[in-house]
C-alpha cells in the first residue's frame, strides 16, 4: 500500500445519503423485476400443477382447487379455512368429474418425499401417483418413480371410507416386498423400503384426513 | 501486485482472459466451492448456475464501478452487498419465470449467490478501482471461467454417475451408473481430479520454462 494510514472523516450524513440512494435504486429494480415476472411465474406454477394432476388422472382436461372442511367442501379462494384440507378436482373435456388429486408427504431416507395421488370416486381407490419432490438416493430411492411393479400398487389401491365416514375402512399399509395380499396394501420395493414406506405412510395420512371429509360431499363437485 | 498495476492500464485481452484461465475461479482460485460442489450433478444444472452467477457478477460489477467515486469507503461493503442481493433477487424471479423445475433443482443455491465470494471479491478487488467497461469485461471473463469450471464438473459427474450428458443417454442398456458421482462425495472426487489435472499442467509448464514458477 502506498497511501499513508489516515483516519477517514466522511460525514455521517453523506454515508446515509449514499446508502439511501443505492437502496432506492435497488428497490426500484426489485419491484420492476417482481412486476415483470409475476404473471409468468403464476402461469408456470399453474402449468406445473396441471401437468402433475393430469399425470395421475389420465384424461383430465382442467383442474380446480378446493378445500374440504368439517362443514363441507368449497372452492379454495385465498387462505385455507381452519381444519381444511386442500385437494384438486379434475374434469374431462365434457366437464364431468374425472377424479380427485391431493398431495401426500412422508419422511423418506434423505428428506420429505412429496407425492400427488389421483383418487377415483367410482372405485373409491387410488389410480395413480406422481412424485412432486424428493431427495432420495439416485439409483435406490428414486425407483419409486420408475419401478413398474411398485407403481402397479397404485393402479387400484383400495381407500374405501368406513360406514361411519370417520376413517378409511382399511388403513393403507406398506408390506415387505412380495407379500401383498389385500387391495389396500403396498408392496415395497426391495432395497428401497424406507422410501416405499414414506410414500405409503404419506398417502395413508393424507387419505385418512381428506376422504372422510370429502366423500359425503363428492356429489357437489359434479357440475 | 498485478492488480494495482492493471488499474493504470486500459482493457487488454488479459482483462478478459484472466478469469477464464490464469485466475479461473474454480480451478485456480478455488472460490465459490459451495455451489460448485452442490449443484453440479448435471451439465444442465451446472450451466444454469454458472449463467445465473455470471449475470449477478457482471451486473453488480457494472453498478459498483459506476458509483465507485461516490460511495464513501466506510460503507462500501454494505453498498456492494445491497447491490449484489438486488441482482440475486432479480435472477431468482427470472429463473422462476423461465422454469420451475430448474428453480427446484438449484434450490437455495440461487439465493446463496449473495455470499458467493467470487462476486464480492470482484466488486472489491476490481470493479471498485476500474472504469465500468473494463470491470464488465473482467467480470464477464470471470463469469465464463466459473461457468466453464462448473460445466467441467457437471459434465463429468453426469457422464459417470448417470451415463448421460444434457439428459441424453450416452451408453447402451448395459451401462451401470457410478451412482456415487452424483452424490455429494462424488463432487469432491471430481473436483479433486480436475484440480490435480490443473496443477499437473502448471508444474509441467513451469518445468518447461526453466524450473522456476511465479505461482
Amino acid at each position: 500500500m502506498n497511501e499513508p494510514t489516515q483516519i477517514q472523516t466522511t460525514p455521517g450524513g453523506k454515508m446515509i445519503a449514499t446508502m439511501v440512494m443505492v437502496a432506492t435504486v435497488c428497490g426500484v429494480l426489485i419491484v420492476g423485476a417482481f412486476e415483470g415476472t409475476q404473471d409468468a411465474i403464476a402461469e408456470n406454477k399453474r402449468i406445473t400443477l396441471e401437468r402433475a394432476v393430469f399425470k395421475v388422472l389420465p384424461g383430465a382436461a382442467s383442474v380446480r382447487e378446493y378445500a374440504a372442511t368439517p362443514t363441507g367442501i368449497q372452492p379454495l379462494t385465498g387462505a385455507m379455512p381452519e381444519g381444511g384440507v386442500k385437494f384438486y378436482a379434475a374434469y374431462d373435456q365434457a366437464g364431468a368429474l374425472k377424479g380427485i388429486a391431493a398431495e401426500a408427504a412422508g419422511k423418506g431416507y434423505a428428506d420429505v418425499v412429496r407425492v400427488l395421488y389421483g383418487y377415483d370416486a367410482k372405485c373409491q381407490c387410488i389410480i395413480g401417483i406422481g412424485v412432486v419432490s424428493m431427495r432420495e438416493t439416485p439409483g435406490i430411492g428414486d425407483k419409486i418413480i420408475t419401478d413398474k411393479a411398485f407403481l402397479q400398487n397404485f393402479e387400484a389401491l383400495d381407500v374405501r371410507v368406513n360406514a361411519e365416514m370417520k376413517a378409511l375402512a382399511n388403513a393403507v399399509k406398506v408390506v415387505k416386498h412380495g407379500s401383498k395380499q389385500n387391495a389396500w396394501e403396498i408392496d415395497a420395493i426391495a432395497g428401497a423400503t424406507v422410501t416405499s414406506k414414506a410414500v405409503g405412510r404419506g398417502i395413508n395420512e393424507s387419505a385418512q384426513k381428506l376422504l372422510p371429509l370429502l366423500v359425503p360431499h363428492i356429489a357437489e363437485l359434479k357440475p | 501486485m498485478s492488480l494495482s498495476k492493471q488499474a493504470d492500464e486500459g482493457i487488454t485481452f488479459d482483462t478478459f482472459m484472466e478469469g477464464i484461465w490464469r485466475q479461473n475461479p474454480v480451478f485456480v482460485m478455488v472460490l465459490g466451492m459451495c455451489p460448485t460442489l452442490a449443484v453440479t450433478v448435471s451439465a444442465e444444472n451446472a450451466i444454469s448456475m454458472g449463467l445465473a452467477t455470471s449475470f449477478v457478477l457482471v451486473s453488480s460489477c457494472l453498478l459498483v464501478s459506476l458509483i465507485r467515486n461516490v460511495v464513501p469507503k466506510e460503507v462500501r461493503i454494505a453498498t456492494y452487498i445491497v447491490i449484489i442481493a438486488t441482482f440475486v433477487t432479480l435472477v431468482d424471479y427470472l429463473i422462476q419465470a423461465v422454469s420451475l423445475k430448474l428453480y427446484e433443482a438449484l434450490g437455495a443455491f440461487i439465493q446463496l449467490i449473495v455470499v458467493n465470494c467470487i462476486i464480492l471479491g470482484r466488486a472489491e478487488a476490481h470493479a471498485s478501482k476500474n472504469p465500468p467497461l473494463k470491470s464488465v469485461v473482467n467480470a464477464l471473463g470471470m463469469g465464463i471461467g466459473f461457468t466453464i469450471g462448473l460445466l467441467a464438473l457437471g459434465a463429468t459427474r453426469e457422464i459417470l454417475g448417470a451415463g448421460k450428458l444434457f439428459g441424453i443417454t450416452l451408453f447402451g442398456e448395459q451401462f451401470q451408473p457410478w451412482v456415487v458421482m452424483v452424490l455429494p462425495p462424488g463432487g469432491f472426487f471430481v473436483l479433486g481430479g480436475w484440480l490435480l489435472l490443473f496443477s499437473l499442467l502448471r508444474s509441467r509448464k513451469a518445468a518447461i520454462e526453466g524450473g522456476h514458477s511465479h505461482e
